[in-house]
């Protein structure tokens, strides 16, 4: 190798760390971070919204299914902290809360979880953004974030 | 280098590599534009003459990104190995090769075409295709090895009789990429012949779906270093001497292909970042080594870049960036430079793309939108289709001892396919990032409905933007179309039967070292790597599934056989406190 070859390397592998750096700062101190991983014995087969602390605490269990996400639409209080579990009734389903951090994949058999504090108020609308079958287009939900 | 003139089955065989998946191609290429024509609203339908949405979309992945790929890295392998080691190919593992492919391909298509596996070319279970489907697809891929296995005695032989010379470089690096693809495959081998097969035919219940899920993209990213290698091969032993110049660093080539063994594989989880079961440690560790694999693909940036500037000097470049201009840009006689050329600077954008999705966390801003389509659009859709294309008719017409006919069609192709997949793709990039649009989904029939109750107005100006950059692709792939079928429908005009491909030559041409003529220590650091970084993702996906999955068709929300589905319900409380 010669002089130049090595700088370029040194170059690219400088630049990587940089990014790689920047990421895990977003995920581990601005807790950005993929979605947890869980081991549940069961999963739920109903979804629904739990109050935890009034305006505070909720915690949105989803139940996606062909071809619908059950709760379908949900309204919480602008300044709430939601933990929203995600698990699939059939088949692989995604779930993405549009403008969002909150994307996750439901797996059948599988319970996926994801944090989030809703600071804005307006309305989130879901899209599932994985093939799921004939019906996959119409399946959609939305939360309602109330001022 | 001198020509090798192969006998009359080889001719045959190759022939049929090159011109089979180039004619399905056709098919797979027209399902690609009814895909933006859906997706923007200009077809509100489930179907359009007789092929339904996702019936198309599964044709298009499984032709363009297995069939096409798969037939020409085979096809273009049994080239390297014919012309750079002067050997005849074994006629048993090559026909058998063929037929293999040929057999496997059919069945896959005849279970798509049939819509009975209407299930996208990942075949996620818990969807369900025709067992043929699977097994075309296991059967073709067990092709693809025969032919990988038939070629190994011939280097064995070579480097036996050869025992000073360094590895051709191109040979090293399709051997290379054969490793990688064996031991990939291996792992979808598994999926589908103990676990995707044995439910589709109703002999097992249920199946952890997270499980083959992970044992798919054990496959299913190496898949796209199987895609991209014999690019690089082109890039490496072929577009420096087209340009008139040389290889900047043989050394640098063989580094690169050999550090593609090793990190290949141990890095799939990062399509898997957004799913349950895996734990985040063991994801962060596979982002880490997906950044550890851009190192190659950087060194090959200034590699290839170092050796087109020196050629770019040889023709008389002064100052800093003349010799850009100076290149063989448009010379029909020089076109594999074209598809190179425009395939690389495709990929700058494709490679920087690929970054976003490999940052663990930040995957979550694009994860199964229109980005992700977008991103690999740049790369299999970029510079690996160019370089199939460009060499397919190359290799062809020396076989076939024609010459290529409407050469400055041919020529412009890329040049086309450049500005079709540049405005096509960043539809679906913003569409994906700034929007959520989500990938894979015929929105024409909901939310570019424009009359319908879901419509949703924000993403009319992206799929608009992916129905002008698909309308120009597919003039540059019908160009092409015509091109090299009037080149099969032309006469013979020069001796037939000839393997022979451009060389070049190195400009440091280094030391013969002999860990780049054996590839055992590659492949033991490999499977180490691979165990370490698997053993946590496969052991999560066991452990954490809490219960098999039936079998369901796209169609029908209830599963095909009533198996015992869970119906209690946990307390979540506790874990949130």
């Amino acid at each position: 190798m010669d002089k130049s070859e090595k700088i370029a390397l040194f170059l690219g592998v400088c630049m990587l760390s940089l990014f790689f750096f920047a990421v895990l700062i977003s995920a581990k101190v601005f807790k950005q971070d993929v979605p947890e991983c869980i081991t549940p014995d069961q999963i739920f087969t109903e979804g629904e919204l739990v109050e935890i602390e009034p305006g505070k605490l909720y915690q949105l269990k989803y139940l996606s299914k062909m071809w619908a996400f059950e709760p379908a639409e949900v309204t919480i209080p602008v300044g709430s902290d939601v933990d929203i579990y995600l698990a699939s009734q059939d088949v692989v389903h995604g779930f993405y809360l549009r403008g969002t951090n909150v994307n996750m994949m439901a797996v059948p058999g599988a319970l996926n979880k994801k944090s989030m504090h809703f600071s804005k108020p307006g309305i989130y609308p879901i899209y599932c953004h994985e093939y799921c079958g004939t019906g996959h287009q119409f399946m959609k939900g939305k939360i309602i974030v109330t001022p | 280098m001198n020509a090798v003139k192969i006998n009359k089955s080889t001719k045959i065989v190759l022939l049929i590599e090159l011109i089979f998946p180039i004619a399905l191609l056709t098919l797979g290429i027209y399902n690609g534009l009814l895909q933006t024509l859906y997706r923007s609203g200009v077809i509100k339908s489930n179907s359009f003459l007789g092929i339904e949405y996702y019936q198309g979309l599964t044709l298009h992945g499984v032709i363009n990104a297995i069939v096409l790929t798969t037939f020409f890295a085979v096809a273009f392998g049994n080239v390297i190995m014919v012309f750079h080691l002067k050997k005849q190919l074994n006629k048993f593992t090559n026909i058998l090769s063929i037929s293999l492919m040929l057999i496997g391909t059919l069945m896959a298509a005849l279970a798509m075409l049939s819509g009975k596996a209407s299930v996208l070319y990942t075949f996620y279970a818990p969807l369900m295709a025709h067992p043929a489907f699977y097994l075309g697809l296991a059967l073709a891929v067990v092709g693809s090895w025969v032919a990988f296995f038939g070629w190994i005695p011939l280097y064995l032989s070579w480097r036996k009789e050869n025992p000073d010379k360094k590895t051709p470089l191109a040979v090293w690096g399709n051997l290379a990429n054969f490793t990688i693809w064996f031991f990939a495959s291996l792992s979808v081998a598994v999926e589908i012949l103990f676990f995707l097969l044995p439910w589709s035919l109703g002999w097992i219940e249920g199946i952890n779906v997270e499980l083959t899920r992970t044992l798919f993209w054990f496959f299913g990213h190496p898949l796209v270093y199987f895609w991209l290698l014999p690019a690089y091969i082109m890039y490496y032993t072929i577009l420096p001497g087209e340009a008139g110049g040389k290889l900047y660093s043989d050394k640098a080539g063989r580094i690169v292909f050999a550090l593609f063994i090793i990190l290949s594989i141990p890095i799939g989880t990062h399509h898997q970042f957004m799913e349950p079961a895996i734990e985040q440690g063991y994801k962060l560790f596979h982002s880490i080594l997906t950044f550890g694999v851009a190192i190659p693909s950087l060194l090959t940036a200034f590699t290839i870049a170092a050796s087109l500037e020196y050629a770019g000097r040889k023709r008389g470049a002064k100052g800093l960036f003349d010799w850009m201009w100076k290149l063989p840009w448009f010379n029909a006689d020089k076109f594999l430079f074209a598809y190179g050329i425009v395939g690389l600077l495709i990929f700058i954008r494709g490679g920087a793309g690929g970054l976003v999705n490999a940052s663990y966390s930040l995957n979550a801003t694009v994860h199964n939108t229109g980005w992700i389509p977008g991103h690999f659009h740049l790369t299999v859709g970029g510079p690996v289709f160019l370089a199939i294309l460009g060499l397919v008719i190359y290799m062809y017409s020396k076989i076939a001892g024609k010459e290529i006919q409407w050469k400055s069609a041919n020529l412009m192709v890329p040049y086309f396919w450049f500005v079709g997949l540049m405005i096509f793709s960043t539809g679906l990039k913003m569409g994906g990032l700034e929007f959520g649009e989500p990938r894979r989904t015929n929105m024409g029939m909901s939310y570019l409905d424009t009359g319908g109750s879901n419509f949703e107005a924000f993403w009319l100006f992206t799929t608009l933007t992916t129905v002008m950059g698909g309308i120009i692709m597919t003039i540059a792939a019908l160009m092409y179309f015509g091109v090299f079928f009037k080149t099969v429908f032309s006469k013979k005009v020069y001796e037939d039967s000839i393997v022979e491909l451009p060389v070049t030559e190195a400009y440091h041409d280094e030391e013969n070292i002999g860990a780049f003529r054996n590839y055992t220590p590659w492949v033991i650091a490999a499977v180490i790597i691979i165990a370490i970084s698997y053993y946590g993702p496969i052991s999560n996906a066991i452990e954490n599934n809490v219960k098999a999955s039936p079998t369901y068709l796209p169609g029908t929300p209830t599963p095909l056989e009533h198996s015992t589905v869970n119906t209690e319900t946990i307390d979540l409380t506790q874990d949130a406190q």
